[in-house]
């Protein structure tokens, strides 16, 4: 399928969920379909440096955390359309990549991860110390009474929002697969000494996929503030959005865009239905019970189980 | 004549060994040089030195008399300085065909006044293909590929970038005498076609039947360069290589 026809398929899906989700009467089906969404994004985000590039990124928190402390700052400042916020979270984010990316792409492998794991830590206490955000205190936003353009609650308004972004990142992942820079970010993944060899400018290959995962994942993050109205550092730096992230990609597979997508609507879902059913702090041990299993049954994730499945039956 | 590759007192030490010391070597157009030496001598090192991979503390490396210390490896690449590596390293992810539209897109599409559109990337990689003997295995991936089919690979990948030097990097260890001779006449087919070729081999008979000139290190000195059947005589190569 050409790359533009993927986007049509995709805004028309988007529509289609947005117009069965009218249906829907539940304002609570909306506080959960957000963070399902919400995942969707994270997953394909990450996905992009860690499934296509190899590159594992253990800072996801970060990313995220930044994106919802920008809509924050401008929040206080002016309150700004959501598009500003979104546009201004994946700036500051992207950057944050870019100058992370500069300083440790040269790592690999677990030195990588933990230098990606150390940023999210020195950003959070960054935040916790500025006090203009809240600080360790936490902040509380006002969303606005209504939503723009919209009949209906403001967290369906959100829902839309998120809707849209999880379609825009899915397009944008898929775009990368199908191009010149997911061939090169694959060779990186495959063997980097190699990659250059074959003339691939890795450094350069790597800050861009680095600048647009975090840019998806500032994105992602900077409608929390009006979607939880008190933001504070633990709950945005959360740690349980760092493993989600990871773990999701890994149960849906990393190889191509689908994979994060699966894997994110499956392991979200199971952690809301979790929540509502069973309790919210057994979201953690689900992740990991699952994670466990598809590691020992299926290493290579949801697709992979199907790949593997299409091979068998064609001998 | 210009040569088209020039290495200057090139040194390069880890930690306190010095791996290679003062090292001078010119390569002229259309030339096949051996460059030998036993195991440790640190002809993989001044590969790595030459083509960016490492970089060298002391001494200079020229192609085309532009310097090229402190390029990284994928800008010689593109300039046209290609190696290929001793353990071959595939891009196993992807196809046969794939492990070589890379360098078609990334090197040869990345130089001036080039542009392959992927009509004519895919006839070029099936040109290559057919010429390395590859062709029936285009679709597979290289874990189905044999020992000899892979380091074909590695060569043809390093072919795929049209460089004007090519260093190959023991390409026939552990091959048999016909997959040797496979590979020689790949070569030889290559510097045909005007590619400069630098042969790194342990393999005394092809080194010797493919080369116009030999270099030889020991411990990270060059000890001898000329005529490969002079070197040969030389008593310090004899000495380095059958002892005192």
């Amino acid at each position: 399928m050409r790359t533009w026809m993927f986007w049509l398929v995709t805004a028309a899906v988007v529509a289609c969920i947005f117009g069965l989700s009218r249906l829907v009467t539940n304002d609570y089906f909306f506080f959960a379909a957000y963070v399902v969404l919400q995942y969707v994004v994270m997953a394909t985000a990450w996905n992009i440096l860690g499934g296509y590039t190899g590159y594992v990124n253990f800072g996801t928190a970060g990313f995220y955390a930044l994106g919802a402390y920008s809509s924050v700052v401008l929040h206080k400042l002016y309150a700004p359309p959501m598009v500003v916020l979104i546009l201004a979270g994946g700036l500051v984010s992207g950057a944050i990549g870019l100058g992370m990316g500069y300083l440790t792409l040269r790592l690999r492998g677990v030195f990588f991860a933990i230098a990606t794991l150390a940023l999210a830590i020195v950003l959070e206490t960054l935040i916790t110390n500025w006090d203009y955000v809240g600080g360790s205190r936490g902040v509380y936003i006002i969303r606005p009474a209504a939503a723009p353009f919209f009949h209906g609650g403001y967290i369906q308004y959100l829902f839309l929002v998120m809707l849209i972004l999880a379609g825009v990142a899915v397009c944008v992942a898929r775009s990368i697969e199908h191009s010149k820079l997911g061939y090169g970010l694959a060779t990186i993944r495959d063997d980097e000494l190699a990659a250059e060899a074959a003339g691939v400018p890795t450094l350069k290959l790597k800050l861009i996929a680095t600048v647009l995962s975090g840019a998806l994942m500032g994105m992602a993050g900077a409608p929390l503030p009006y979607y939880i109205t008190y933001l504070d550092p633990s709950s945005a730096f959360n740690l349980s959005l760092a493993v989600n992230s990871i773990a999701m990609p890994l149960v849906g597979g990393t190889a191509n865009w689908i994979g994060p997508v699966l894997g994110a609507v499956f392991l979200a879902t199971v952690q809301q239905i979790a929540t509502v059913t069973i309790s919210s702090a057994l979201n953690l041990l689900f992740v990991g019970v699952i994670l466990v299993g598809f590691v020992v049954i299926a290493p290579n994730g949801i697709i992979g189980w199907f790949a593997r499945g299409k091979r068998r039956r064609q001998g | 004549m210009e040569a088209l590759l020039r290495v200057e007192k090139l040194g390069k030490r880890f930690g306190g060994f010095i791996a290679l010391e003062s090292i001078d070597l010119a390569v002229a157009p259309g030339e096949r040089l051996g460059l030998i030496g036993p195991n440790g001598s640190g002809k993989s090192t001044l590969v790595n030195c030459i083509s960016g991979t490492l970089r060298n503390e002391t001494g200079a490396v020229h192609f085309e008399s532009r310097k090229m210390d402190g390029l990284p490896p994928h800008q010689r690449t593109r300039l046209g300085l290609a190696r290929s590596f001793q353990l071959p390293k595939p891009f196993h992810s992807m196809t046969v065909a794939e492990n070589l539209h890379v360098p078609m897109l990334y090197t040869v599409n990345a130089r001036r006044g080039m542009h392959l559109s992927n009509a004519e990337i895919d006839r070029r990689v099936d040109e290559l293909l057919q010429q390395v003997g590859l062709a029936v295995k285009s679709d597979r991936r290289p874990r189905d590929l044999t020992q000899i089919e892979m380091r074909k690979l590695e060569l043809a990948r390093a072919m795929a970038a049209a460089p004007k030097l090519l260093i190959a990097d023991e390409a026939m260890a552990g091959l048999s005498h016909t997959e040797v001779d496979d590979i020689l006449s790949l070569l030889v087919k290559l510097n045909e076609q005007g590619i400069t070729v630098v042969l790194i081999e342990h393999i005394m008979r092809a080194v010797m039947s493919f080369s116009q000139r030999l270099a030889v290190l020991v411990a990270g000195k060059k000890i001898a360069d000329g005529e490969p059947q002079e070197v040969m005589r030389n008593p310090e190569v004899v000495r380095a290589y059958l002892g005192e």
